[in-house]
């Protein structure tokens, strides 16, 4: 519009169009005006975006000690559910004997836990159906036939690594980023 | 012309006027007769370029920690903050945990207190108003989060208060549990004299003069109660030298444009 | 049946719209070749440095109220919580905080302009009472903005400022306790401030569209406050009058920042970073600067009733400018006697905000009382009958042809009975 403008108003004066300073002048204050104007944009856009106390919970550790074997609990991080499950050893056997073929989501018993931790399994307990939080953490919960947990929406049930065995929901349980700072204690997060 | 050059001038004058207008309210108003000036000390963080003396920071810290903490909370504070100001992470884990900070309720449903984490706020020595009251002769020690932006004169304000502990002059009558500050309006404080010389040992070695003492408090304070402003400044120095930039061009452009007149 | 808008533009898209809704023509009309005096000075920019300003506050504003927290118990932590946990919050809180007095200072010199210049005469009288319920609209939004982060200022300022009505006879404080939702400024009032805080800037939106729509029905006034006569006398809005609002808004912006990024707690009270507290009054409470002339002429008058009146009085005989000015020249350039005059109009304001500023004793009662009276003396008794008395300046006959410089010119004598043209 500008560029159309000030072309009407040389030709009504009768001016030769010259690539003048002018135009130069111009490209450049246009593209200060643009560079300023996507500069203001990001504060706008980064004050959305989750804000530094938020951060600052956005891992939390767990003490493993108060857990027996054969229980697990049920840890609030960034606002979701996560199981913490101390498996007996019965329990980890049957799991790592498991064939993997047979499985919905295969993935073997190794690729769930922590090398040298295997009775601890962590995992976001969503059920990857449609969003419930399945049972089977206390011990006067369900646990399906799988010995993990079951879930009371739409009867998915998972196994003590949390891999889905029977049901609607289409994958295992999810991972949450964790380690083990000590035997005793796990960063999630 | 010089019916025309008149608004010139006046939109000068008017524009003066306008930001005249603000000094009444802006800055710190006469003090009342009678009552001394404040100190003027100098600030590692004032002026447009002013940044926080990180080292003074973390004495500050330290004087909060051993002294002004028995007393007075820093609730928008929380551990974290601190590697703001150059401590490590694992040095907050450690400040954090060596406080007890409530953590809920346990079981049974009784409050429970536990080490502190980074995202823990700074511990309250008391549980309420109530309780800081009835521990300070009905006076409640304010929190201290931005008492440098709630103070008219800010720093200088709190660095005379911290300093201007002396004997009431003669005939002055106080009042039972108050003390004497030159600064403090009324001179009646409730406050005892929080500071003295050689009060603090510092790591570093710096001397702990009263003074060295109350201008690391108040470089701390008020970090805790501006924490943006070294950014704040940075950023507004690279916006406004960007904004003449484009004052000149757009300047250039008009003046080009206007050249087409008729 | 209506038809299809035949639209000029040439790109295919924009055509395709522009003849279902003739938006771009619209636009095209209103702010690309929209006939504009030629004579603008750098005054007729702060309309739109408001229109900005206003962007700005909505912008800042929406995102505020994103993670600000309308609870007694929470506002003031929230409103700390942005400044240091959230993204860029320091710079959303201070830019909104700050560009309240940015606004007012904006809009007072608009004013100020209206007033030196004739721009609320026939036939803008509409235009200039609009403006009039813009003011208002922006007082009222300011002060319920003041509120919210609950320290100590906004409590009392709530507290003060509601009780106002209480002056009024009779229904004085059911008034007040229907303002405030319970029997003191407490937490429904607090709701209810943030409520309305946020839909006023969007009301202000709406008028403002209104005021710049009776804007383009009349035309700009200009310095001189003569008609233009052609097209000799205007230019196109755009490129002249954009590129030079441009180069105002860069300086305005310049100034916005100094005092966003150097000074951004410089023209507020510290007090009002101390936490509301229902039981103790501060020790000294002012408004923000920009209310300072309105309180000063509240506190002239011992009557509570009285300074409620006088000081709602003061804004609203800006309604009825139009019709207390009887002088048919416009610009003060032609206003002899009237140019000096205003200057007392603008020193007793200023003085207002000192006034205003101080505590009503000794010589600021006495100046409070003098400045109050040339107020209302200047636009209920100077205005009307100097406009009868003065003689004003020859007029120059059209804008292309002003009076020459040096001001020795011939006058062409066409011009020297032609005072203000009624069409």
């Amino acid at each position: 519009m500008a560029e159309v403008a000030a072309a009407q108003t040389v030709a009504q004066h009768g001016q030769p169009p010259i690539v003048s300073k002018r135009d130069f002048l111009k490209l450049l204050t246009g593209s200060g005006a643009i560079i300023g104007t996507g500069a203001l944009v990001w504060p706008f856009i980064d004050y959305m975006n989750p804000s530094k106390d938020v951060l600052a919970l956005s891992s939390v550790e767990v003490d493993l000690t108060p857990i027996p074997a054969g229980q697990g609990i049920t840890v609030s991080w960034r606002g979701k559910p996560v199981f913490v499950r101390h498996r007996t050893p019965e329990e980890v056997k049957k799991s790592q004997d498991t064939r993997v073929s047979d499985l919905l989501d295969p993935a073997p018993d190794s690729a769930r836990v922590k090398p040298g931790h295997a009775p601890w399994v962590v995992v976001i307990g969503i059920c990857t159906h449609l969003g419930c939080i399945p049972l089977g953490n206390k011990p006067t919960d369900p646990r399906g036939d799988y010995g993990g947990w079951f879930c009371p929406c739409h009867g998915s049930q998972y196994d003590t690594a949390g891999r889905v065995r029977r049901g609607p929901a289409p994958a295992n349980l999810e991972l949450p980023t964790y380690a083990f700072e000590s035997d005793t204690k796990v960063k999630i997060g | 012309m010089v019916r025309v050059a008149a608004p010139r001038s006046l939109a000068a004058v008017l524009l003066a006027a306008c930001f005249g207008l603000a000094i009444p309210s802006g800055a710190p108003p006469a003090r009342a007769q009678g009552e001394e000036a404040l100190p003027q000390e100098h600030w590692s963080f004032s002026g447009p370029f002013g940044a926080f003396d990180m080292a003074a920071v973390q004495r500050g810290f330290q004087i909060y920690s051993e002294v002004c903490s028995n007393c007075h909370s820093m609730k928008q504070l929380q551990y974290r903050n601190l590697t703001a100001v150059g401590f490590t992470s694992d040095q907050v884990k450690a400040i954090a945990a060596s406080v007890q900070v409530p953590l809920g309720v346990n079981d049974q449903g009784e409050p429970i207190l536990g080490p502190g984490t980074p995202a823990s706020t700074f511990r309250s020595p008391f549980p309420n108003e109530q309780a800081a009251r009835a521990a300070n002769n009905g006076a409640l020690p304010p929190d201290l989060s931005v008492i440098v932006k709630a103070r008219e004169g800010g720093p200088n304000y709190v660095y005379g208060i911290l300093t201007g502990y002396t004997d009431p002059p003669a005939g002055v009558q106080m009042q039972p549990g108050m003390n004497y500050n030159k600064y403090f309006p009324g001179h009646q404080i409730a406050m005892p004299k929080p500071l003295s010389e050689g009060q603090i040992t510092y790591a570093d070695g710096t001397p702990n003069t009263l003074e060295q003492e109350a201008h690391d408090m108040v470089t701390f304070l008020t970090w805790a109660g501006s924490p943006e402003m070294v950014v704040r400044k940075q950023t507004g120095i690279r916006i406004v030298l960007f904004l003449l930039l484009m004052t000149g061009l757009t300047y250039g452009v008009k003046r080009k444009v206007w050249a087409q007149a008729h | 049946m209506a038809g299809l808008y035949k639209s000029e533009y040439k790109n295919p898209v924009v055509n395709w719209i522009d003849t279902r809704l003739p938006i771009f023509t619209m636009m095209g009309r209103e702010y690309g070749t929209f006939p504009t005096p030629k004579n603008f000075n750098y005054f007729w920019n702060f309309g739109a440095l408001a229109m900005i300003t206003l962007a700005i506050m909505l912008a800042t504003g929406i995102f505020l109220a994103m993670n600000y927290q309308p609870n007694t118990q929470m506002a003031f932590d929230s409103v700390e919580r942005i400044m240091r946990d959230v993204n860029y919050g320091w710079l959303m809180r201070y830019v909104h905080m700050n560009g309240a007095s940015m606004f007012f200072a904006v809009v007072y010199i608009h004013i100020f302009r209206g007033l030196y210049y004739g721009s609320y005469k026939y036939p803008r009288e509409l235009l200039w009472m609009i403006g009039v319920v813009l003011l208002l609209l922006m007082m009222a939004t300011a002060f319920m903005g003041y509120v919210l982060p609950w320290g100590q200022m906004s409590y009392w300022a709530a507290t003060v400022i509601t009780n106002l009505f209480s002056a009024l006879p009779w229904v004085g404080h059911a008034v007040v306790t229907w303002l405030w939702g319970g029997f003191s400024v407490e937490n429904p009032t607090l709701n209810r401030f943030y409520s309305l805080h946020y839909l006023l800037p969007f009301l202000i939106v709406g008028v403002a569209f209104l005021h710049v729509w009776a804007l383009h029905i009349t035309g700009s006034n200009n310095p001189l406050g003569i008609e233009p006569k052609g097209p000799q006398d205007t230019l196109p809005f755009h490129p002249y009058y954009t590129i030079k609002d441009s180069v105002g808004l860069c300086v305005y912006l310049i100034v916005f920042a100094i005092l966003v990024f150097f000074a951004p707690n410089y023209l507020g009270h510290p007090d009002n970073y101390i936490p509301a507290n229902p039981l103790a009054t501060p020790a000294e409470i002012v408004p923000e600067w920009y209310f300072l002339p309105y309180y000063a002429i509240l506190r002239s008058v011992p009557n509570k009733l009285g300074g409620v009146t006088l000081m709602f009085g003061s804004l609203l005989v800006l309604f009825v400018l139009p019709w207390l000015d009887t002088s048919p020249v416009r610009s003060c350039r032609f206003r002899p006697i009237y140019r000096q005059v205003i200057w007392l109009l603008v020193v007793a304001v200023i003085v207002l905000g000192f006034v205003g500023s101080h505590r009503p004793e000794g010589i600021w009662v006495v100046l409070g009382r003098v400045c109050t009276a040339y107020y209302f003396l200047h636009f209920l008794v100077i205005l009307p009958v100097l406009g009868k008395l003065e003689k004003p300046l020859p007029l120059p006959e059209s804008i292309s042809r002003p009076v020459l410089p040096g001001g020795g010119g011939p006058i062409p004598s066409a011009a020297t009975a032609k005072p203000m043209e009624k069409p």
